[in-house]
């Protein structure tokens, strides 16, 4: 017998007091059922919403659906997805004619880079491409989730219905998450059928598998980024600084990234000394540049694509090297490959939850007024 | 008699039983005597307090709202009210002190509050890429109202409002006062037992005010609503409210009937308007000496301008019918041309321009 035990009367609160013959009069309406927890009875009964957080991201699902930045994004996103893939055809055909025996061609499509016409400028792969341009896609559905509907002037409203608050945050991150996986999966759906039309190559089982837990970690990788995102929608007031924060965060990291963590490495473990030596601070060198997202994603998605990538991270010794270079080229099996990344979605998985937790946090302590 | 079991709430673990069952048990539990059939007030608090650090903005209110009236918290703005309507929303939680809303604690048990109170908040804001109708289905849906039954209260309190017409274009062509406006409706959808508006009427026309006032009105007398709301327009507030709250630097200084404020703040004075035909100066003059000479006026003012009224201020007030006489009988005795009399009831801007000197006076001494 708790104090705070649910109360709903199974019957109609107006339901008169008289026998059934008596015409409610409005008295008995009016007076009072008395209930066990001290609750004034309403004069409707209604449920208490239990899935608060599914209308909030249904609606935001559909306003996203509606939205302009997701017909663009999906634009630019599959344009810039088909017209590599068509000058890509050639490299791809060149590539499949010299490898036999193995079962790894229509992974070309994600992974060789093609070159324009006879210019030579090697323009990045599918893969590549998406590692640069799928943090915008989880910042332009999450920036202003929170600190937008404050500048409406919708949250107090939105809270004062009968749902948690916590359903608003949880609704708007679930909203992104379902948008984003939409998204991506159109685009991997996009280049895979060009594939199968235009070059005739059809995936066996094995590649389907590869490309399809690609997909998940490149869906992992943005989830990132939108629950950075929605962590600054909470932290920052303005939807348009939030905006630039997480744009200027994204240039930075993509662009820079790598040669910041270069700089930070070649600072703290110099390549010097013995063999033995350098390839102890080249594996220091690593470990930084893998606090980078970026990196993540990069060695996940290089390990996941290509089978023929046997090792992700730099041997600590010269032994190491040596071996590595005795080793006969051979083509990883999927679990092989999955083992190999499985520390990077790890991480990358914390990491998101890491950002949402703070954004979560955050925001059921903000006071509802600015 | 069917039972409610599979209706899913989240945290809490206790589930209502039978309702007759637990009668006996209910009994035990209910502070009150029983015999006592008065009806709960909707609204209560109890040393309600919430401080921001060092800055204390409610400071141990105790109020009570009934089903069937309208209350008003009159105050300037930062001085609590928003805060005392987030608290018994337990959109804030209070520092010290107990709010009970519909018979619930908001703090502890948020959504059943939730569920059956409307709230207009300061400032509304709606989702300005959808319809208005949009707006309101959304929180149809958030508040689990059937599809038919809410198509049904968003076309009645869309046509309450009077936006029945406009309901379908998007909230961003919609001018402050529509917004205000809908967001009256927005309040009304889920059929709620208890109201509050925060500054319902600020940016709404004097005659959509209107409107807006009678339809309160009219769902106090028709529905048993308790609508708390709250305003810094003075006349709007004294025009509606059956009950005012005069709210200054988080505490309630005072609080009843028009009448109770205007006696526990009058202090004890009442005023009496009268008009007279004037020719010239002299004529002026002649009526302020008569009017001086009544006793218990203590105070007279004349007109500013040509022959509009005289004001008279009597203490006590009790004498207040006794002046009226004596200015007739004065008036016929000395020949002067008397065209109207009559006594003026205090506004509430007075009233209020008095409690709140009378509550910074009384702080004063306090820190002395």
């Amino acid at each position: 017998m708790t104090a705070d035990s649910t109360p709903i009367p199974s019957t109609p609160a107006f339901e008169p007091v008289q026998g059934p013959s008596d015409p409610p009069t409005p008295e008995a309406a009016r007076q009072p059922r008395r209930r066990e927890d001290g609750a004034i009875p309403s004069r409707r009964e209604r449920s208490v919403p239990h899935a608060g957080w599914m209308v909030v991201s249904g609606k935001e699902f559909a306003d996203h659906l509606w939205s302009a930045r997701f017909i663009v994004l999906l634009i630019v996103l599959g344009l810039a997805a088909l017209i590599p893939m068509y000058f890509a055809a050639d490299t791809i055909r060149n590539a499949a004619s010299q490898v036999t025996g193995q079962s790894s061609i229509f992974l070309f499509l994600f992974t060789l880079g093609p070159t324009v016409g006879d210019t030579g400028v090697q323009l990045p792969a599918a893969w590549e491409f998406i590692a640069i341009v799928g943090p915008l896609l989880g910042i332009a559905f999450a920036f202003d989730a929170v600190n937008g509907e404050r500048a409406n002037g919708t949250l107090p409203r939105l809270l004062s219905q009968p749902i948690y608050r916590d359903d608003v945050i949880n609704g708007k991150f679930a909203a992104g998450l379902a948008i984003i996986g939409l998204v991506l999966t159109f685009i991997v759906a996009v280049i895979a059928a060009f594939g199968i039309i235009r070059l005739g190559i059809v995936p066996s089982a094995e590649e389907l598998l590869r490309i399809t837990f690609w997909l998940i970690v490149t869906f992992l990788y943005v989830s990132l980024w939108l629950s950075f995102g929605l962590l600054l929608s909470v932290l920052i007031r303005r939807a348009a600084t939030s905006a630039l924060v997480a744009f200027g965060t994204w240039l930075l990291l993509t662009f820079f990234g790598g040669l910041i963590t270069q700089l930070v490495g070649g600072f703290l473990a110099p390549v010097t000394g013995t063999l033995d030596q350098q390839a102890q601070s080249l594996s220091v060198q690593q470990t930084i540049t893998r606090l980078l997202p970026d990196t993540l994603y990069r060695e996940a998605s290089l390990a996941i694509l290509n089978p023929q990538v046997s090792a992700v991270t730099n041997p600590a010794t010269l032994g190491g090297y040596a071996q590595a270079a005795q080793r006969i080229p051979s083509l990883q099996s999927f679990d092989q490959s999955i083992l190999l990344v499985w520390p990077h979605m790890v991480t990358m998985v914390a990491l998101a939850a890491f950002c949402f937790a703070i954004a979560y946090i955050r925001f059921m302590r903000q006071e509802v007024r600015a | 008699m069917t039972a409610p079991s599979t209706r899913p709430t989240r945290k809490k673990v206790g589930r209502a039983r039978s309702a007759a069952g637990s009668d006996a048990a209910a009994a035990s539990r209910r502070p009150r005597a029983d015999g006592d059939d008065r009806p709960r007030a909707p609204i209560r608090t109890r040393g309600l307090t919430k401080k921001y650090g060092e800055l204390v903005a409610v400071d141990h209110l105790d109020l009570e709202v009934q089903a069937g009236e309208i209350f008003g918290l009159l105050g300037q703005n930062g001085a609590g009210k928003t805060t005392t309507i987030l608290m018994l929303l337990g959109l804030t939680e209070p520092t010290e002190g107990q709010a009970r809303v519909v018979g619930l604690d908001p703090a502890r048990r948020p959504l059943e509050v939730k569920r059956r109170v409307g709230y207009l908040p300061d400032a509304v804001g709606f989702y300005s890429d959808m319809t208005g109708r949009d707006n309101l289905r959304y929180t149809a849906r958030l508040n689990r109202i059937p599809r038919d039954e809410a198509e049904d209260a968003i076309d009645e309190a869309l046509e309450q409002v009077g936006l029945t017409n406009r309901a379908d274009d998007h909230t961003e062509q919609y001018s402050r006062g529509m917004l205000q406006r809908l967001g009256i409706a927005d309040a009304l959808i889920k059929d709620p037992d208890v109201l509050i508006l925060d500054e319902p009427t600020t940016a709404i026309d004097p005659l959509g005010v209107t409107e807006i006032l009678d339809l309160l009105r009219s769902l106090v007398t028709e529905r048993q609503m308790a609508i708390l709301l709250s305003s810094h327009l003075l006349n709007q507030v004294q025009h509606v409210c059956d009950r005012i709250g005069i709210f200054a630097a988080g505490r309630l200084i005072g609080q009843g009937t028009m009448t109770d404020l205007a006696h526990r703040f009058g202090e004890d004075t009442a005023t009496v308007e009268a008009e007279f035909q004037t020719d010239d100066a002299a004529g002026v003059d002649r009526v302020r000496d008569v009017l001086t000479a009544i006793p218990g006026v203590t105070n007279v003012t004349p007109p500013r301008r040509g022959n509009e009224a005289w004001s008279l201020s009597v203490k006590p007030a009790a004498d207040e019918t006794r002046v009226r006489r004596s200015v007739l009988a004065a008036a016929s005795s000395t020949g002067l041309d008397l065209t109207s009399v009559r006594s003026v009831a205090p506004s509430l801007e007075e009233i209020y321009r008095r409690a709140v000197e009378r509550a910074a006076h009384g702080h004063a001494r306090d820190v002395r």
